[in-house]
Formats: structure tokens, sequence, C-alpha cells
């Protein structure tokens, strides 16, 4: 039914949002706080009614390559997983972005490094929007914050990454993996025809060559100016999915005096502390990076021209803290207040830590 | 062709495989691959299957495989290839789908790709070059590297309680359910070379039919690798590697 709205998990809605949107493949490895995604795919078994294949790898490793495999061929595939499972896909993703692919990677982090914790985090931000793999790369990063955008942000990545032909990576954590929540899944739409791939994706390795020249799909040159070539093209693609694919949301920044910079879950807390603090007269407001990258600069270099202080909340040691900042280039005091571990504070902790680093606030 | 044309005097008893292009090749006078490589453009030609065909390229030698064969190819990751082959498969369920791949490539980086995609029986064909080397990076240790064997990171030969013992993967994938077919064979002498095109014909006709995974080994020479001439490598091989990795079908489900 058309907008019928269910309680789900962040994660179950990612499975069902992907068959919905039609899309042809997945291939996942199981790990906690994300293993949803696959055990809901497994259960509604939408090989039989929309012919969308579903595969449990044998590691990370392997299903990332066979989304590299599938996604050659001009199918909408997707992964995936938690932090360690995403770091052992870092090769397949460098190859991906340099073979210029669509493909969808969902990262509902967990606390790290090494084995970390189960528990949620924000630790993953470097690796998701610095590269992570070998190579001058990028690929789109859009973090959900409610149960309703990780549904509808698995039409929007796949959507952006065949528009661009670039990955694009679900940056969710474990909160908005694990909540369940109120969600309008997207409407059910048809899988591509082989015809309609093959207009769209001309460079796909269908297997058709006899019909016309071979596509190769490979991501080797050896000759140097050819690779630069090679290079300069992947630079220019990055450089307009800058210019185009900004997004973000802002709340209370009208008349705000100082912001709030958050993303996913935490972005949720720092708004109650907000709210909290509007009804003392605090003057704050927030602005939620929706895609990580390409980053909100623009935006937030406005707002250092405008207010008196910046506070980048975040589960982690400090990671988007540092884009921020060289977002403001120094025209206000950017502060960070981060939990790690797999610890979420609670708004009065968000709120304390604010006034301690912006006492003349209050 | 009937004896009588082929007596005839202009007649063409034997040309370049239609799919094989005129890149020249990379590869070393005498190195197997090239052999290789040419049976199985012919072995697609043959089958009619060149429009419905997708290759996927592994790392070491031959990378290039993409080049050479006018067929739509992937070019894998390393090791990597049985999985890029499964992604491929099994959203294109009606194409012919293999890997080509190398020892150190199949056996030691993808050994886990490789195992997995074949206990999956997966419907695709894995074409494995076994010669003991890395030829691409100059000649180092492959998993498949005879004991005694010299090779650079091995100066004065393979020893196997510090490096291990040659590594008899073709028979381990025998063992497992997923493949229907599992076959050693060279290429080495014109007799040989026949056998390997049975063979290679045999894996990518059972992957059509869906009957699992069929992997096509063919031991090779490596004679750059080995620094031998070609004719010195093919004695070796069949001195030093057959008895070590006799040729044969290992696994045979598949009635004929």
């Amino acid at each position: 039914m058309k907008d019928e709205v269910r309680l789900m998990k962040g994660n179950e809605a990612i499975a069902h949002a992907a068959i919905r949107y039609g899309a042809d493949g997945y291939f996942g490895y199981p790990i906690t706080p994300q293993s949803e995604v696959l055990e809901t795919l497994e259960a509604l078994m939408p090989w039989e009614t929309t012919g969308m294949v579903v595969l449990q790898a044998e590691s990370e490793v392997a299903s990332i390559n066979m989304v590299y495999g599938g996604a050659s061929t001009g199918k909408a595939v997707m992964t995936s997983s938690s932090s360690p499972g995403i770091s052992l896909m870092q090769e397949g993703l460098s190859y991906i972005a340099a073979g210029e692919l669509p493909a969808l990677v969902v990262n509902v982090m967990r606390g790290g490094p090494g084995l970390g914790t189960i528990q949620p985090s924000q630790s993953d931000y470097f690796q998701a929007v610095k590269g992570g793999g070998h190579g001058d790369y990028h690929y789109i990063v859009l973090a959900p914050s409610t149960v309703q955008e990780m549904a509808d942000f698995v039409g929007l990545g796949f959507d952006l990454a065949f528009k661009y032909r670039t990955p694009a990576m679900l940056l969710a954590d474990g909160i908005v993996g694990q909540m369940m929540e109120k969600v309008v899944l997207p409407e059910a739409r048809p899988r591509r025809t082989p015809e309609q791939i093959a207009e769209q994706c001309p460079w796909a390795v269908t297997g058709h060559a006899g019909k016309r020249k071979p596509n190769v799909l490979t991501t080797l040159e050896l000759d140097s100016a050819k690779m630069e070539v090679n290079n300069e093209r992947y630079q220019r693609t990055y450089r307009q999915i800058e210019e185009n694919e900004v997004r973000y949301q802002e709340y209370y920044t009208e008349d705000a005096e100082y912001i709030f910079v958050a993303f996913g879950s935490i972005a949720r807390i720092c708004l109650k502390a907000i709210e909290d603090a509007r009804e003392a007269g605090v003057k704050v407001g927030l602005i939620r990076p929706i895609t990580l990258w390409p980053f909100p600069t623009k935006v937030l270099a406005g707002y250092s021209r405008k207010v008196k202080g910046m506070m980048v909340v975040e589960l982690n040691a400090g990671q988007m803290v540092e884009d921020v900042r060289l977002a403001a280039e120094g025209r206000v005091p950017v502060y960070h207040y981060g939990r790690m571990g797999g610890i979420v504070p609670n708004p009065q902790e968000v709120m304390d830590a604010f006034l301690q680093k912006f006492p003349e606030a209050q | 062709m009937t004896p009588e044309e082929i007596k005839q005097k202009g007649t063409k008893v034997y040309t370049k495989p239609e799919l094989l292009n005129d890149t020249p090749m990379h590869y070393c006078p005498g190195c197997s691959h090239g052999v290789v490589h040419k049976l199985v453009a012919e072995v697609i030609k043959e089958m009619g299957m060149e429009d419905n065909a997708i290759g996927v390229a592994p790392v070491g030698c031959a990378v290039f495989a993409y080049s050479y064969i006018d067929i739509d190819w992937i070019e894998a990751a390393h090791g990597r290839a049985p999985a890029v082959a499964t992604g491929a498969k099994r959203l294109n369920t009606d194409a012919l789908v293999f890997t080509y791949q190398g020892d150190g490539d199949l056996a030691a980086i993808g050994t886990a790709e490789t195992i997995h995609a074949a206990n999956r029986g997966e419907n695709i064909a894995i074409i494995f070059i076994n010669n003991a080397i890395y030829g691409m990076t100059g000649g180092q240790m492959a998993p498949t590297t005879l004991e005694g064997q010299k090779t650079a990171t091995t100066p004065y030969g393979r020893r196997v309680d510090l490096n291990g013992y040659p590594l008899k993967i073709s028979n381990l994938l025998a063992q497992l359910d997923g493949t229907c077919y599992v076959t050693r064979q060279a290429v080495h002498n014109p007799a040989a070379v026949r056998k390997a095109k049975a063979a290679i014909r045999q894996a990518f006709e059972n992957s059509l039919k869906g009957l699992g995974t069929s992997v096509v080994e063919v031991v090779s020479t490596c004679n750059s690798g080995w620094k031998m001439t070609p004719a010195k490598a093919n004695e070796w091989m069949v001195d030093n590697m057959f008895p070590a990795y006799p040729l044969g079908d290992l696994k045979n489900t598949v009635e004929k």
C-alpha cells in the first residue's frame, strides 16, 4: 500500500528499499550491527518476485568483488557491512571507483579501531570521505539520521551512483541501523530491462561483443600519460559532484549565534540539546551535513562569517571537525565534542560541552 | 575439410583464431600463455559464444588477456577473479563467464575466492595457468613452486621447512561438491594442445549447462622466469613439473 506507515529497523528498511528500488543484486557477509540487511533480504526472497539476486559471500573481500563483477555488467548492485568489514572492502572500493562503476555500499559504523565494539560510532568518517583505499579517488557519502532516510537514501544513492558512474556509500551508524522507527517505504518499481541497461550503460560488460566493439572494464594503464588522463577524468567528475550534489539540513540557523555541526544519529541528539537551550534563551542552531562528501564547505564558510563559534559533535575523536575548520578558515573558533568506544552522549552532556567551550553563550 | 581438400595446393589448413586480434602479445616467446589464449579464442568462436561471453582477467602475466581476445572482459583485482565472476554470472545467467588466472592469483592471494566460488558450484569455468612462478613481478616463488626450485625469493631453492609445500590446489578443488570437472592439462606438444582444447571446451559447455564449476589447470612453462630456453623449459616441465602435477582428469562427474 502506498504511503503505508510501518515500524522497522533501519537495517530492515535498507533491505526493503533495495528491493523496491529495483536493485539487481546484493552481496554481503554477516557483521554486527548490520546483519539484518542480509537476513531481511534472505527472508523476503526477492529472487522470487523482482528477480533480485541475494548472496552471502565468504568474506567482505569477496562481497565487494562480487559487487565489482555485477556492477561491471551495468546492474544495480550493493553490499552492506560494518566498520571492520568495510576496511576489508577498501581494495574493492578503489577498483570500483577507478572502474567508474555505479554501486551502493552501506556502512553501519561500530566503534574501532581493530575489532573495537559493536556499539554505534562515527569513527569511519575519515575512511569514507578521504579515500580509504589506495589512489586518488572519492565517492559520494550520504549520512542518514533516521530510518526514513535509511530507506530513502538507498534510491538516492543508486541514482547518484548511476548519474556520475561512481560508488555511493550510506554512512550510517549502529543507532540508525538498529533502532526501530516509523517509515514510509519508497514505491516499488521494476528492475531495468537488459535493453534499458544497454542504453543507460553503453560501457557495460554484458558479453555481447559480437555486435559491437568489446567492452573491457579495466583499471590498469601502464602508460603514465594515459593514466594521468584517466586521473583527470575522475577529478572532473568529482568537481561536478562537488558543484551539484551537496546536501545538508539547517535547523534554527536563522538567528543563531552559535552553530552546531553534526551528522547521522548524533545530529538528532544535538537537535534536542539545541531545543532545550533555546528555551533557556541561548541562540544556537544546527547544520546537519547529509552529504559528507561532497561536504557543505561553502555553507559552513558562509556561517563562519555570521556566527560567533561552531561546535562539532561526533561519535569519534574528531574527524569531521577538520573539514569544518577548513571551511571556517580560522574566522571563528571551531570546537569538538566527541565520545568514543560506542558511548552516545545525552543532550545535557552535549550542551555542557558546548557551554564549557563557549561560556559567554549563556 | 576432407583429406583431399587439405591436400590441394593453396588450401588454408591452419589460421589465427578470428577472436585473437592483431595486438602484439607481451608474452615471452616460449611461454604457454600464448597457446592457451589461442585455444580460448578458438573454443569461444567454435561454440558461437563470442556474443555472450565475459572473461575475467587476473593480475599476473595474463592481466592483459583482454587486449588480445575480442570479447567483453573485466579486469579483476589480484586473486579476486572468482568473486568478480560470481557477481557477473549470477546477474547474467545465460552468459559464458570464465576466469583466466595464474598460480599466484588463484592459489595464493585468491585461495579463499577460488575455493568458495568452486564450493558454491558457481557456473563458471576457471582456466588456471600453473607455471610454478610469479612471472610478471620477476620470477618470485609461487604457491606451486616445486621443492628445491630456485626463484628470485628462493635463490637457494624452495625449502619446505621454510616455505611449505607445493600446493596441489586442483586436487583440493576436485574434493569439493561444487565442482563438476577438474582436469590438468599441458600445451607442450600438439597432442597435448588438442587435449587441452577439448578440456577447455568441456569446461565452457559445463558452465553453460549449469553443471557447476569447472577447472582446467594447464601446467605451463615460464622460460623467462625459469631462466631457460623455450625448448629446455618444455623438457624441464616434463621432467619436474609433471611428476608433481600429473596430467589427466582429477574429477569428471559429467556424463559424456
